[in-house]
């Protein structure tokens, strides 16, 4: 089995899955099956059928229209929370890798001091402090985010730097600054890339984890992970309310790292060799 | 080495102190005094004032925190405002959940990943490398608390072999016992453990991948060891390190993945206590636990650093 085919392979097939997560929550805006906020009691808990593709939950929303909205919440999160992370790890990694000396060994000290609180822990921690909610909640995990940004940064960086060009750049009398923005960002932008995709797929779990939780979106909006805790209840009634959100969520975060795993292979073909 | 040891030993003594400050400051904003929390809303704001000065609420935050820390090296961790107990005797009865769980979850986690991870490096590139890889692929992307939904579903409500939760206690007098515990934690411990599992097989996998690469591979299969003899003998032993790195890291994940598992399990431990003490504002056991688990992290992986130079001699004090 050839690598480049199988990189290709789960490059398409995780493309394919994030196309189609992205393509769940835009849809969401324009049209849903049924209605994801409406309460109806006399529709509570009924199986899948044609009226409602995937059943519906204990107030008689349509779990399918739910799962639609949901993507949205999950999206939200992962877009925002890989940007705000993507943004200071990039800044504080770059600046590590230009200056060294003490600037790169406070950074990364702090970058170390952060690896010792666990990402979630620490999320249920800030959420906690200044309240439930999808904001505080991607907030959180967008600090988490920043440390993770900032090592990959720096160290791909700081092979950059050591690149006969870069020093011939140098010697030409380029500022740092010039330099980092003509040589060293184009060169680490690929290996950017494929950790952002990896840092959304994470976003994404940690998001479905502090809504099952109670603390990231709140209701009414729907969310898979809430959806997943108050199915929890329902688990001897109606099993199958436990199943869709989770295979959302599985699904997504599949499609994310088959991307990541494929752009790096794609990207990188002399890594795609060792592995 | 001494010296290596000493110096990695304020590094972690410098964490701890340093995680203990950043604890205590977020916790200092935390919107809602403990005092009026433990009042209600329509408490008289003399009532609330009495109770603030009775929990030494109204000292400078720097002599609470310096309180906090003395206290701490005489393994007083204060009294809970909600439990009205001490928080280190809180704290004991937890962990005798929590890491049981953790350590359990470690070592399928361990088992899994090692045997799935040599067993696709020995079948580089055939199927069944690239079944135990896809189903890694699946496992990574699993939520831990969903996959334990599923086995709930699975073994509580269908086949009704475990009990979907609750925690029948170690000892028999409280009506539980050495097994009934286990049982009760195993579950939970493979829903922590496919998780981790799937990414330390890849790990695993790539790591024993570079080894067989090297030359005394092949002199030890030259010198006619059987190919399972070279892979177990030489080949894992050296293939130890970034597992072992990875291992380090994932105990971390692990800890956060036991505060969400023991809630869909009704376990409890720590991570239970934490969440159920952020609800009812009980800042001094959050903080106490908070600061437990970072030192838990911050120690584990100490001690892998430590493991490094045991594993392979090479490796020497100013290497790390």
């Amino acid at each position: 089995m050839s690598v480049r085919l199988s990189s290709h392979r789960s490059f398409w097939l995780g493309a394919v899955l994030t196309s189609l997560l992205i393509a769940c929550a835009l849809l969401s805006f324009a049209w849903t099956p049924g209605s994801a906020y409406e309460m109806n009691m006399d529709a509570a808990l009924q199986p899948p059928g044609s009226r409602h593709w995937l059943g519906t939950d204990a107030f008689g929303r349509d779990v399918a229209s739910q799962i639609l909205v949901g993507a949205r919440a999950s999206i939200a999160v992962g877009l925002i929370a890989v940007g705000i992370g993507l943004a200071a790890g990039l800044a504080l990694g770059l600046l590590a890798s230009a200056r060294r000396g003490w600037t790169e060994e406070i950074i990364m000290r702090l970058a170390d001091f952060t690896f010792a609180f666990p990402a979630l822990l620490s999320a249920i921690m800030l959420t906690a402090v200044f309240g439930a909610g999808m904001v505080n909640a991607i907030i959180a995990i967008g600090i988490f985010n920043i440390p993770t940004f900032a090592r990959i940064t720096r160290a791909s960086a700081n092979a950059i730097w050591a690149r006969d060009y870069v020093t011939a750049a140098r010697a030409c009398g380029k500022s740092r600054t010039a330099i980092t923005l003509q040589h060293v960002l184009p060169n680490i932008a690929s290996v950017l890339i494929v950790q952002a995709t990896i840092q959304f797929a994470l976003a994404i779990l940690a998001e479905a984890a502090l809504s099952y939780l109670g603390l990231g979106t709140q209701p009414p909006q729907p969310s898979w992970g809430r959806m997943l805790s108050e199915a929890q209840t329902l688990m001897f009634q109606a099993p199958l309310l436990a199943i869709w959100p989770g295979l959302a969520i599985a699904l997504s975060v599949l499609g994310l790292n088959l991307l990541g795993d494929g752009l790096r292979d794609l990207l990188d073909p002399r890594l795609a060799r060792t592995r | 080495m001494s010296i290596f040891l000493l110096k990695r030993l304020l590094t972690l003594i410098a964490t701890l102190l340093g995680a203990s400050a950043v604890v205590f400051a977020v916790l200092e904003i935390l919107p809602g005094n403990a005092a009026q929390m433990l009042m209600g809303p329509d408490a008289a704001p003399e009532a609330v004032q009495a109770m603030a000065e009775q929990l030494g609420l109204n000292q400078p935050a720097w002599t609470r925190y310096g309180q906090w820390l003395a206290g701490l090296l005489q393994g007083d961790m204060g009294t809970s405002y909600a439990y009205g107990s001490p928080v280190s005797g809180l704290v004991w009865e937890r962990l005798a959940v929590t890491v049981p769980l953790a350590v359990l979850a470690m070592a399928i986690t361990t088992a899994l990943a090692l045997a799935a991870g040599v067993f696709a490096a020995s079948r580089h590139r055939r199927w069944g490398d690239v079944g135990v890889m896809g189903l890694a692929q699946i496992g990574i992307a699993i939520p831990n608390f969903w996959f334990a939904i599923l086995l709930i579903l699975l073994f509580s409500v269908k086949l009704q072999w475990f009990s979907a939760g609750g925690f029948p206690g170690w000892s028999e007098a409280d009506g539980g016992g050495f097994w009934p515990a286990l049982q009760a934690l195993l579950l939970p411990a493979i829903a922590l453990a496919v998780v981790q599992a799937a990414i330390l097989a890849r790990i695993t996998r790539s790591a024993v991948l570079d080894v067989l690469r090297e030359d005394f591979v092949r002199t030890a299969r030259a010198k006619g060891l059987s190919r399972g003899a070279a892979l177990w003998r030489h080949v894992l032993r050296n293939a130890m390190i970034p597992v072992l790195t990875v291992m380090g890291l994932q105990f971390a994940n692990l800890l956060a993945g036991t505060i969400v598992v023991e809630n869909v399990f009704y376990l409890p431990g720590l991570g239970r206590l934490i969440f159920q003490s952020i609800a009812n504002r009980d800042l001094i056991v959050v903080r106490n636990c908070v600061l437990l688990l970072a030192a838990m992290v911050v120690i584990v992986n100490f001690v892998v650093d430590l493991l490094y130079a045991a594993i392979d001699p090479r490796i020497q004090a100013s290497d790390i």
